[in-house]
């Protein structure tokens, strides 16, 4: 019997079997952001264990309220840095050179296929993106991750998703995921790793591909995966180029985490993305999706595009392409976050920030913020977002507000008119 | 080991996501402690009042709910603003991969049950005690005379959690 690509994973970093069923895996990458982590520093320090494992394969960053709103935040940011500098971590992000970590972290090419990969975040799965087994975990699981260096995770099953036909023109990677999650539903995914193949993600870019396995988790997943391929070492050959000649020569080499043939799925789907529409979450969960035509015309106090899910150059450009040249309705507050400084300053680059400016948009650094409702576009009760993040959850972001979920260009069409809109309105 | 089980409380909803067991606003919190009086503040049942601070809720000692309870973020302050209110068993008929790793961590139960047994609880009137034994992985509810049986198995890995007193302990002895 062949196996997955998270079966090899699995058995090229397996550290013990505890019990049958149950894998203590080395841990390559151990992600810390500043609203999980304190608290695990803290508790290694009260028990006399504040040690880390290894300095360099822990990526710490300042994300989710940055600039501190509170004295509470700088505390949790002041902890990781105490922390940070205390093991000599290098790769500890600050205001200033800090992003959402889950596009901040690809960015800096820390996660490689094959790696294994945790983060105290349930959006850490985005990771899989490039091939590698990464897992959202919780609080305890980090500290003896940072202490260790292992985490445990059950014997992997895969849900294979094969993404087939031709995407048209306005509808994304994001539409995409809605579309999946809607018919998994919330917990169709539990206990499993997705893995996204078939044309439709082998032509994709590493952002898509990254939106695709943020929403993993949506469904339940333990992760999401996609295959490591030429796009892959094309994206990461900046911090690749002394270990291979080429970046064919990287992609061939990739081919050893590729699933066999002959693996085992519990599941296996096809979908046929010809006719997809572009797709919006109604309801406080992520499985309430609908077509943008049965959602249009639903009125709208803000806009958010941002987020670990579509904050990045791309999901600027496909908004921008819609914003340009207009001004967002005068009911609507308009944000957007880029994900990351390098992101902001790209887009800065290309004009785009320009554009937004323009419309009437509000730029905020980078900062995960309104996404979970911490800071920076809060909403009051009873306010409707439409929004480019994962969660539409009852008062995610802001008691009694309401969060419609879905793609940057349909966020940003949804600015212009006030009201939820089919983006291809506004595409020729 | 520790004793698992008491007072029962019933939360009689599918889905029900960390966000709404601990809003994300207090997540800025540094100790365990300071979640204790926001556990499922803004928790909405449909068509019932869910009061978090009902004499039912504040004697409780187990938690009984319905499906993929703990859904959204690995926050594992949902388990620890569980955790500081006495509460040291969930049972419902599934949770979410990370919260219910999240429990075990903490050395605190999760328990699933099958949708029937669910059900039987769910129908028992009156003020409900559950007796949780874990070597014989069976759980006892107790509403005056009526009693409900149910046997659930526990991962092996997990149950060693339990008996470890948590992931920490286990980790530090064994790796």
């Amino acid at each position: 019997m062949g196996q997955t690509i998270t079966e090899k994973i699995f058995a090229a970093h397996l550290r013990d079997t505890p019990t049958p069923g149950n894998m203590v895996l080395d841990i390559d990458v151990i992600m810390c952001h500043e609203i999980t982590t304190p608290i695990a520093i803290m508790d290694l320090m009260e028990k006399g264990m504040d040690r880390v494992c290894d300095p360099t394969r822990i990526k710490a960053v300042i994300d989710h309220v940055t600039p501190p709103k509170d004295s509470k935040t700088a505390t949790q940011a002041k902890i990781m840095r105490d922390w940070a500098k205390r093991h000599n971590i290098k790769d500890f992000f600050d205001i200033g050179r800090n992003g959402v970590c889950h596009a901040l972290f690809p960015e800096k090419g820390f996660i490689r296929p094959g790696n294994t990969v945790i983060m105290g975040d349930s959006h850490t799965c985005t990771h899989g993106a490039f091939g590698a087994f990464a897992a959202g975990v919780g609080t305890t699981d980090l500290e003896v991750g940072i202490f260790k260096g292992v985490c445990a995770f059950r014997t992997p099953k895969s849900l294979k998703i094969e993404v087939t036909g031709t995407l048209q023109k306005g509808v994304v990677a994001k539409d995409i995921i809605l579309n999946i999650i809607k018919k998994l539903t919330v917990n169709g995914g539990t206990d499993l790793v997705i893995e996204f193949c078939g044309p439709v993600i082998d032509a994709m870019n590493m952002s898509s591909r990254m939106t695709l396995c943020n929403m993993a988790v949506e469904a339940g997943a333990t992760s999401g995966v996609c295959r490591p391929d030429l796009v892959t070492a094309q994206y990461l050959w900046p911090f690749i180029k002394d270990e291979y000649q080429s970046p064919e020569q990287a992609a061939e080499a990739f081919c050893r985490w590729h699933s066999d043939a002959d693996a085992h799925y519990e599941r296996v789907l096809t979908l046929d993305v010809s006719t997809l529409a572009p797709q919006v979450t109604y309801g406080f969960k992520p499985d309430n999706v609908k077509d943008i035509s049965e959602m249009e015309g639903t009125k709208i106090d803000q806009v958010y595009i941002g987020s670990c899910t579509n904050g990045r150059i791309e999901d600027i450009r496909e908004a921008a392409a819609i914003v340009r040249g207009k001004t967002i309705a005068n009911s609507v507050r308009g944000i957007l976050t880029p994900a990351t400084p390098a992101i902001f300053s790209q887009a800065l680059e290309e004009g785009l920030i320009k554009i937004f400016m323009d419309s009437g948009f509000c730029v905020l650094n980078p900062t995960c913020g309104a996404c979970l409702g911490m800071s920076s576009g809060v909403l009051a009760e009873g306010e409707v977002c439409a929004s480019t993040t994962n969660r539409n959850f009852n008062g995610r972001m802001g008691k009694g507000g309401m969060v419609h979920l879905m793609s940057p260009a349909s966020a940003a069409a949804a600015a212009i008119t006030g009201a939820i809109t089919d983006p291809r309105r506004f595409l020729d | 080991m520790k004793q698992f089980g008491g007072p029962a409380a019933f939360i009689d909803r599918n889905d029900i996501n960390t966000d709404e067991i601990i809003p994300a606003k207090y997540l800025t919190e540094i100790t365990k402690k300071a979640l204790q009086p926001h556990l499922l503040e803004d928790l909405h049942l449909e068509g019932v009042q869910f009061d978090p601070h009902s004499l039912e809720m504040q004697e409780a000692r187990v938690l009984i709910t319905r499906s993929n309870f703990g859904c959204g973020s690995s926050r594992e302050h949902a388990v620890w603003a569980l955790e500081v209110n006495d509460i040291n068993v969930v049972i419902g008929e599934s949770f979410a991969r990370i919260f219910r790793q999240n429990m075990f961590n903490c050395g605190i139960l999760a328990v699933e049950l099958s949708k029937t047994d669910l059900d039987r609880l769910f129908a028992l009137k009156g003020k409900v005690g559950v007796a949780v034994d874990l070597e014989r992985e069976k759980l006892t509810a107790t509403s005056g005379d009526a009693t409900v049986e149910c046997a659930f198995s526990l991962n092996a890995f997990d149950k060693k959690l339990i008996g470890a007193g948590g992931w920490l302990a286990f980790a530090d002895a064994n790796y």
